[in-house]
C-alpha cells in the first residue's frame, strides 16, 4: 500500500508557518496605521491645518511600503490552502472557503480600490472623498480580517458543521453559528486590538527618532500623542478580548491550556503560573518529574480565569489522556468526560463505519448501509481521532506554548504601562533619552509579542488541523517531499531579501523624514 | 431553484470573475511591454505610474477568483492546486514577485536596484501569463489524476486527490494545444495593455509605440487563438452522462455545446467582433482612445463563453486522462447546496462593488497622466 512520507508533514508545515509569520510582519501595522492616518486626516478635514496632511501623507507613505508586501503574503497562504493543504481543502473547503470567498468579495476589492484613491487621489477627488477613502481602505482591511479570522476561529472550534457521510467531508450547517461563534468574536477583537498596540509602538518609535535627533519635534509629538492614546485604547480591549478568549481556550480547547500552563496534573482551585521555568527533564507526561524547576502561581487564579470558578478544577495533560476527572460544564454542573481511548476507539469506529458504509452502498445493501450510518453519525464529532495511533501525539508543544503565553501576557502589561505612561508625561519625553531609546526597542518588542499569541494559538492547536476532525497528518497533499523543500527554500530567501528591502526603504523614507512631503 | 441551479450559478461567476481577470491581465501584458514601448527610463516610469495604478485590481481579482473556486467547486481547489503544485506555484511566484515592484522600484534603499524590479514585472509579465494560460488549457485537454474519496480512512494514505504524473503538472507544457492558449492568452494581455496605455497615457512617442504593438500582437493572438478554438471545437470532449454522472469522449463536444447553447454562442461572436472593433480602434483610428474599452468587453464576453461552454451542458471542466471517472463537473465538485445558498446571497454584494470601482476608476483616471504627473509632488509615484 501507498505511503505519505511523514516529512511532506513537516515541510508542509515549516513552509506555512514561515509564510503566516511573514505575513504577520505586515498586517498589524496595516489594521492600525490605517486607523492612525484616518485620524489624522479627520484632524485635517476638520481644521484645514497643512501639517496634519503632511503628517497623514508621511505615515500613509510608510503605510504603502507595507502594504504591498503584506498582500503578496496573503496570496501565497490562500494558494497554499490548495497546494500543500489539498486534503484539508476538500474535507472542509464547504465551510472554510466561504469565509475566503466573502473576504474577496465584501473586503478585498473595498481595501484595494479606496487604498489608490487614498494614495494617488490627493487633489484629484475631493478632501470630503479622499477622507472617506482613507477610512475606507482601513475599514475594508479590518473586513478582510474578520472573514479570516472566522475561518481561523473555525479550525479551533468547529460549529455549525456536520460531517456528510455521502460526500465524505465536512458541510456547514449553520452560517451564523460559524461567523458568530464565541471563538470567533474574542479572536477577532483579540487580534485586531492587539494588531493596535503594533502600529501604536511603531508610530511612537519613529516620532522618538525625531526627537533624539532634535527634528520635527511639533510633528513628533503629535504623532505620539494620537498613537499612544490609540495603543492604551488597544491594550486595554486586548486584554479585555484576551481573557474572553482564554476563557474558550478552556472550554473548547482544554489540552491547549494545559499547555499554556504546563499543567499536567490539574486540581480544583488551580492557580495561574505566572512566572515559571520548566523542566527540561520532564520526558513523559504520565511520570513522575515535576513539570517545573520554579514556578510562582497566583492562587486559585487559573480556575477562576478558566470557569469563573476558583474552586473549579482544571484539567491537566495527564487528566486529559487518562481521564478520571470531572469536567466543569458551563452551567456548574461536574461531568465525567469521554476519555482520549474512548474518543479514539469512537473515532475509529467512525472510520469504519464509513468504510462500511461505502462498501454497503456499492452492493446495494441499504439495510446495512444505514447501521453504518447511524453508527457513524453517533462517533463522528470524534472522526479524527481514528488517525491517532498514540495518544501522546495529542500532546502540543509544551515549551513553545507555555513561554509564547509568558512573553505575549507578561509584554502586554509591559505596553499598558508604557502607553500610560507616555500618555502621563506627555511633552516631557522630549527630554527622557532613555525612553527614546526604550521607544525605538518597543517597536520589535511589539512585534514578537504578536507573534508570540500567534504561536500560542497555532502551535497550542496541534497535533488537530481542525480541532478533533483533522489531524495536521491527514490534511496534506501527496507531493515529492524534493518539491516542496524547493519552494521552502525560495520563499525563505524571498522574504528574508523582502524584509531586508523593506527596513531599508522605510529607514531611508523615516530619514527624509515629512518636511519632504508636499 | 434547486442544488442544480446554484452550482450553474456558481459556475456562472466563477467564469465571470475568470474573464474579467483576463481581462485585468492588461497590467501583465504592459508590464511585458515595459521595454518595447518604453526607451527611456522616463518612458517606463510614465508606463509603470499607468499600469500601476490598477494592479491591485488584476491581484485582487486573482485573489477572489482563487477564494470563489475554492468555496464553491472545493474539489477542484485540492484536486488541480494539490496536484499540479508546479505550475500553480510558479504563477503564484510570479504574481508574488510583482506585488512589491511597483512600490520598491524606484524608492531609495531599494537594495536590489531599479533594474531588479523592472525584471520582476517582465517575469510576471511574460512567464505568469503564458504559464496562467497553459494551466487553463488543460482544463480543455485533461490532466492525470485520480480522486479517490475513499482513500479518507487509509491511515498510511489518506490523500483522496493524487496526482499520476511525477512532473506534477509541468507536464501540460507538452501539449501544444496548452500552449497555444497560453500564447493566446499572453497576446491578448500585450493587445489590451497597449490600448490601456493609448486610453491612459499622453505621450506621442508611446502613443505611437502603442498602436504598433496592438497591431503585431492582435495577429499574433489571432493566429494562436484562432487554431486553437477551431482545435478545439473539432477536438474530443469530455461529456457527462446526465442520468449516471459518467464521464465519456465525445466528438468536437466543445462545438456541440456552442450550438446547443446558442446564447452562449451569440455571445462568443459579439465577444470576438467587439474585441476586433477595439483592436481596430487602436490601429487605425489614430485620435481615438477608446479601444480598450471594446476590446475589455469582448475580451470579458469571449472568455466568459469558453469557460462556460467548458462547465454547462453535461461536460467535466477539469478532466481526467488517467480516469475518465475522476474527472471534475459543477455537480460533483461543488460546495454543499447550504454553502452555496449562502454565498449567493453574499454575491448581491457584487453590483456594489463593480459599481465603485467603475466610480473609483472614473475619478482617477478623469485625464491622461502625463510627464508633468511625474514631477507634480502632490502624490507619490511609482
Amino acid at each position: 500500500m501507498e505511503t505519505l512520507d511523514l516529512s511532506i508533514i513537516d515541510w508542509s508545515r515549516a513552509q506555512f508557518a514561515m509564510t503566516a509569520m511573514d505575513h504577520w510582519i505586515f498586517v498589524p501595522l496595516t489594521l492600525s496605521l490605517g486607523f492612525i492616518m484616518a485620524v489624522m486626516e479627520t484632524v485635517y478635514y476638520k481644521t484645514g491645518k497643512a501639517e496634519w496632511q503632511t503628517m497623514t501623507k508621511f505615515w500613509m507613505r510608510l503605510f504603502g511600503i507595507n502594504f504591498a508586501v503584506g498582500v503578496a503574503g496573503g496570496l501565497i497562504l490562500e494558494f497554499q490552502f490548495g497546494t500543500n493543504w489539498s486534503n484539508y481543502s476538500w474535507l472542509v473547503g464547504d465551510i472554510f472557503g466561504a469565509p475566503l470567498a466573502i473576504e474577496g468579495i465584501m473586503a478585498f476589492f473595498l481595501e484595494s480600490t479606496f487604498f489608490v484613491i487614498m494614495f494617488f487621489g490627493w487633489n484629484k477627488v475631493s478632501k470630503g472623498f479622499h477622507l472617506a477613502a482613507t477610512w475606507l481602505t482601513w475599514f475594508g482591511a479590518t473586513l478582510s480580517s474578520l472573514w479570516i479570522l472566522v475561518a481561523n476561529a473555525w479550525m479551533q472550534y468547529p460549529t455549525g458543521t456536520s460531517f456528510n457521510i455521502d460526500t465524505v467531508r465536512s458541510e456547514m450547517t449553520d452560517f451564523w453559528a460559524v461567523l458568530f461563534s464565541p471563538m470567533a468574536m474574542n479572536k477577532f477583537f483579540h487580534t485586531v486590538t492587539s494588531s493596535w498596540i503594533v502600529g501604536a509602538a511603531f508610530v511612537i518609535g519613529v516620532s522618538c527618532w525625531y526627537l533624539m535627533k532634535k527634528r520635527n519635534i511639533e510633528f513628533a509629538h503629535k504623532s505620539i500623542r494620537i498613537a499612544a492614546a490609540f495603543g492604551l485604547l488597544g491594550i486595554i480591549l486586548a486584554m479585555y478580548s484576551g481573557d474572553g478568549s482564554a476563557y474558550q481556550v478552556a472550554q473548547k480547547q482544554p489540552m491547549k491550556l494545559a499547555a499554556m500552563e504546563g499543567l499536567y496534573q490539574g486540581h480544583t482551585g488551580e492557580g495561574l503560573v505566572a512566572m515559571g521555568i520548566l523542566n527540561p527533564a520532564k520526558k513523559e507526561y504520565n511520570d513522575a518529574t515535576n513539570p517545573f524547576l520554579i514556578k510562582i502561581t497566583a492562587p486559585k487564579l487559573l480556575s477562576f480565569l478558566a470557569f469563573r470558578d476558583f474552586d473549579a478544577h482544571v484539567p491537566g495533560i495527564k487528566d486529559l489522556l487518562d481521564g478520571g476527572y470531572l469536567e466543569t460544564r458551563p452551567d456548574g454542573q461536574a461531568v465525567k468526560p469521554v476519555t482520549t481511548d474512548e474518543k479514539i476507539v469512537f473515532g475509529k469506529m467512525a472510520q469504519n463505519a464509513l468504510k462500511g458504509y461505502k462498501l454497503a452502498k456499492k452492493e446495494h445493501n441499504d439495510s446495512l448501509a444505514s447501521v453504518n450510518k447511524a453508527v457513524f453519525a453517533a462517533t463522528s464529532p470524534y472522526y479524527g481521532y481514528g488517525y491517532i495511533k498514540d495518544k501522546k501525539q495529542l500532546i502540543p508543544n509544551v515549551p513553545l506554548t507555555f513561554y509564547s503565553f509568558r512573553f505575549m501576557v507578561i509584554f502586554g502589561g509591559f505596553f499598558l504601562l508604557y502607553f500610560i505612561f507616555i500618555l502621563y508625561i506627555r511633552r516631557r519625553i522630549e527630554n527622557m533619552k532613555w525612553l527614546q531609546k526604550l521607544a525605538l526597542w518597543a517597536i520589535p518588542l511589539a512585534y514578537l509579542t504578536s507573534f508570540s499569541g500567534w504561536i500560542v494559538a497555532e502551535v497550542g492547536r496541534q497535533p488537530w488541523a481542525i480541532q478533533d476532525l483533522l489531524p495536521t497528518f491527514a490534511a496534506v497533499s501527496s507531493i515529492p517531499v524534493s518539491s516542496i523543500q524547493t519552494t521552502f527554500a525560495f520563499f525563505a530567501i524571498l522574504f528574508i531579501v523582502l524584509f531586508i528591502a523593506i527596513v531599508s526603504i522605510m529607514v531611508h523614507e523615516i530619514r527624509k523624514g515629512p518636511e519632504h512631503i508636499q | 431553484m434547486d442544488y442544480a441551479f446554484y452550482q450553474e450559478y456558481w459556475w456562472f461567476l466563477v467564469s465571470l470573475l475568470g474573464a474579467i481577470l483576463v481581462f485585468l491581465f492588461f497590467v501583465q501584458g504592459g508590464q511585458s511591454l515595459l521595454y518595447t514601448i518604453g526607451k527611456t527610463d522616463e518612458e517606463r516610469t510614465l508606463m509603470i505610474n499607468s499600469i500601476g495604478k490598477k494592479w491591485e485590481f488584476t491581484f485582487t481579482t486573482l485573489v477572489t477568483f482563487g477564494g470563489g473556486f475554492f468555496a464553491s467547486f472545493p474539489l477542484f481547489y485540492s484536486t488541480s492546486f494539490g496536484g499540479a503544485y508546479w505550475p500553480w506555484m510558479l504563477i503564484l511566484i510570479c504574481f508574488v514577485l510583482q506585488a512589491f515592484s511597483y512600490e520598491f522600484r524606484k524608492k531609495e534603499g531599494n537594495i536590489l536596484g531599479h533594474k531588479t524590479y523592472e525584471a520582476f514585472l517582465l517575469l510576471n509579465g511574460f512567464v505568469g501569463l503564458l504559464l496562467f494560460g497553459t494551466a487553463v488549457g488543460t482544463f480543455f485537454t485533461g490532466s492525470e489524476f485520480l480522486v479517490n474519496k475513499e482513500n479518507i480512512y487509509q491511515p498510511m494514505m489518506p490523500v483522496i486527490s493524487t496526482w499520476q504524473n511525477p512532473l506534477h503538472g509541468l507536464e501540460a507544457v507538452a501539449n501544444p494545444r496548452n500552449v497555444l492558449l497560453g500564447l493566446a492568452v499572453f497576446f491578448l494581455a500585450r493587445v489590451l495593455g497597449s490600448l490601456y496605455f493609448i486610453n491612459n497615457i499622453r505621450h506621442e512617442a508611446i502613443n505611437a509605440r502603442s498602436r504598433k504593438q496592438v497591431l503585431i500582437n492582435a495577429v499574433l493572438f489571432l493566429v494562436t487563438f484562432l487554431t486553437f478554438c477551431i482545435w478545439t471545437l473539432c477536438a474530443k470532449g469530455f461529456a457527462v452522462h446526465p442520468e449516471t454522472g459518467e464521464v465519456y469522449m465525445q466528438n468536437a463536444k466543445y462545438f456541440h455545446n456552442l450550438i446547443e447553447m446558442p446564447l452562449i454562442g451569440i455571445m462568443l461572436l459579439v465577444g470576438v467582433v467587439a474585441l476586433l472593433y477595439g483592436i481596430g480602434i487602436g490601429v487605425f483610428c489614430s485620435r481615438s482612445t477608446k479601444g480598450i474599452w471594446f476590446a475589455g468587453l469582448g475580451t470579458v464576453l469571449a472568455v466568459l463563453s469558453l469557460l462556460l461552454i467548458l462547465g454547462y451542458n453535461n461536460t467535466a471542466f477539469y478532466p481526467s486522462v488517467s480516469d475518465l471517472q475522476s474527472s471534475l463537473t459543477i455537480r460533483n465538485s461543488s460546495s454543499s447546496l447550504f454553502t452555496l445558498k449562502v454565498m449567493s446571497v453574499v454575491s448581491l454584494f457584487i453590483p456594489v462593488v463593480l459599481s465603485y470601482i467603475f466610480y473609483a476608476w472614473r475619478m482617477m483616471d478623469k485625464k491622461q497622466i502625463d510627464v508633468n504627473e511625474l514631477n507634480n509632488n502632490h502624490n507619490p509615484q511609482y
